[in-house]
């Protein structure tokens, strides 16, 4: 959850993880739905996600029509709720355009890391000694990098524009996956049951996916969405930066940079889309917490 | 204890080769380093000649330990937009960049310490429950934004406190004085809201956790007040903190571009922004490669003291 590197690895305890056990999920949704701060935290992600994908159906105007005369409005002008940006668009149907571009931006790295990272992970924990050196000593390297310094240096380097952008955040938090993966998976590799099933002739595939995978899984899982909270504000931060989407696409950390200057003409107006940035990324946050406490069946 | 110590600084060796491994191949990810360089309308002849004096002529292995000996000498080349050396460039603006996170990571020690303090001791009461949400919000702001509404609320509508830049003068005329502390208030705070989040939590726990454990009841049953005991949790928690402080300065010093570019503070990340935008890869090179061994010696630096604070923690 920290801005500059993902959180260390949740406290995992394998004993009380037995995803599989019957009634595990019926008690952890029981326990979410008496979680009010989540539910609501839940609800409000909902409506972003949901505004993102209705926007055509939802937003009153068009997000990249300008209009000379009726720039930066403030919020109530009629006919533009919310105001208008510095080219006269409607603020309103952009921050609702907006959330397509930094969600997609903000969700992508961390589903990309949580393959790539979760494999490598659980290959590191399985086979051990020379290839889970070679595999965490590399990731270490990457860990010796602010996480923000590293996001920025390889875009800069790559240059602007969306997909360089993803590939970068997903290079940010392929290591603490692949870090909470390797815990896991050496943990279940050495229990008594699984030990007995490969000398019952269990194959490794056949160990990994009942094992080893429904330990990992759930564990990743939750700590993606603490990471997704992380990954909305560095990605919105890259393109405030110039590094992401390039104008006039409507997104959150774009319009933030585009309306810099206006702070001296309409400062609420210029601050709006970081309100939704702070929302989703809060919304995360919480749902994470939620999540987390709602698995931990001992709390 | 001297086993560990130099254990964990032989382990600091292969990280710190990988980093500048990577650093290296930075700039061909980018595609041909000399696209920057070379004007368009330069002849073929003239091109083969930079390649040789940039030494991109030679094999990339060859490339890469030719620019590390260099570096390691404190030798990173020289600007391609300025033609000076990028160490001269990158140490004039060091200072600005540690002045900015260290008062940062100091106001985020502060007020973590007391709110994660207050809610440790009062567990589940309402200083708990605020300060655990501060703790959530302050891990969830986009601090770019943040400090844009400072900037809002400070410099335009009650114009207390000036909006960007370090003062008249600039970095070389800074003195420790009101006019031009001024400047220095609205980016260390913005940047101080993230290690205040994550200090106020670290406390939190570990003041619950601590207050949670026998000894603590002993001392109570001896007679001691509140404020005995608390000196006694607080140098139990010390070394978890401090541990975490000194990490977020780490983060601070290499993360703190966002906030250099809001409030155009002449620090290291103002530098890095503009030699992405110049496509400067001498510069660019140079920031990144110096901001990550900071906070690889910044680590070693955090686990060999924790180390010897807490001799529980001596692994080997």
């Amino acid at each position: 959850m920290n801005l500059h590197t993902p959180a260390p690895p949740p406290p995992i305890d394998i004993a009380q993880t037995v995803a599989n056990s019957p009634g595990y999920w019926t008690t952890v949704g029981q326990r979410l739905l008496r979680d009010k701060v989540t539910l609501f935290f839940g609800a409000v992600l909902l409506l972003i996600v949901l505004m993102a994908i209705f926007a055509p159906l939802i937003a009153p105007a068009d997000p990249y029509k300008t209009n000379i005369i009726r720039r930066l409005k403030e919020i109530g002008f009629p006919g533009h709720p919310l105001g208008t940006d510095q080219t006269g668009r409607d603020m309103l149907s952009r921050l609702i355009y907006g959330g397509r571009l930094s969600l997609f931006m903000g969700v992508m790295p961390v589903i990309n890391a949580l393959i790539i990272g979760g494999m490598l992970g659980v290959i590191a924990g399985y086979m051990g000694g020379a290839v889970n050196s070679a595999i965490m000593r590399t990731m270490d390297i990457f860990y010796a990098f602010p996480s923000v310094l590293l996001a920025i240096a390889i875009s800069g380097a790559l240059g602007a524009g969306i997909g360089n952008a993803i590939l970068s955040l997903s290079i940010v938090f392929i290591p603490p996956i692949a870090r909470v993966a390797e815990t896991i998976t050496t943990q279940v590799r050495n229990l008594d049951y699984v030990e007995a099933a490969r000398a019952s002739g269990a194959s490794s595939l056949r160990i990994i996916r009942i094992h080893v995978l429904s330990n990992v899984l759930g564990a990743i899982f939750v700590y993606a969405t603490s990471l997704v909270s992380v990954s909305i504000i560095l990605a919105s931060g890259l393109s405030f930066l110039g590094l992401g989407t390039k104008p006039p696409e409507p997104e959150w950390g774009l319009m933030l940079n585009e309306l810099r200057q206006a702070i001296y003409v309409n400062p609420y107006v210029a601050a709006l889309p970081g309100v939704m940035i702070f929302m989703t990324s809060l919304s995360f946050n919480l749902l994470s917490d939620g999540l987390r406490s709602a698995m931990d069946l001992k709390s | 204890m001297l086993v560990y110590i130099l254990l964990r600084l032989l382990y600091t060796i292969p990280i710190a080769l990988g980093v500048t491994v990577f650093v290296f191949a930075l700039i061909h990810l980018s595609g041909d380093p000399m696209s920057a360089i070379v004007a368009p309308d330069a002849t073929a002849e003239m091109v083969e000649q930079l390649k040789k004096s940039y030494g991109f002529d030679q094999p990339l292995p060859i490339q890469y330990l030719l620019w590390l000996t260099k570096a390691l000498q404190g030798d990173f080349g020289n600007s391609i937009v300025n033609s000076r050396p990028v160490l001269d460039t990158l140490l004039a603006a060091v200072p600005n960049t540690l002045m900015l996170a260290g008062v940062a990571t100091l106001i985020g020690f502060a007020f973590g310490c007391i709110l994660g303090g207050l809610a440790g001791y009062y567990q589940g009461g309402i200083v708990d429950k605020i300060a655990t949400g501060f703790g959530i919000a302050g891990v969830s702001i986009p601090h770019y934004w943040l400090g844009m509404v400072l900037v809002i609320i400070f410099a335009v509508e009650l114009r207390w406190l000036p909006a960007t830049g370090m003062g008249a003068g600039g970095s070389d005329a800074w003195q420790w004085d009101w006019e031009h502390i001024r400047f220095l208030i609205l980016p260390a705070v913005t940047l101080s809201v993230i290690p205040c989040g994550i200090i106020t939590r670290t406390v939190r726990s570990t003041v619950a956790e601590i207050l949670n454990q026998e000894f603590v009841q002993a001392l109570r049953a001896k007679g001691l007040w509140h404020g005995q005991v608390m000196r006694h949790v607080a140098r139990n928690a010390a070394p978890t903190v401090l541990a975490v402080m000194g990490l977020q300065l780490g983060y601070l010093l290499g993360g703190s571009i966002l906030v250099e570019t809001v409030f155009n503070w002449p620090g290291t990340g103002y530098l890095l922004n503009d030699a992405i935008f110049r496509r400067d890869v001498p510069m660019l090179q140079g920031t990144i490669l110096l901001l990550a061994m900071f906070f690889v010696a910044l680590n070693l630096i955090v686990d060999i003291v924790q180390t010897w604070v807490d001799p529980r923690m001596r692994r080997s």
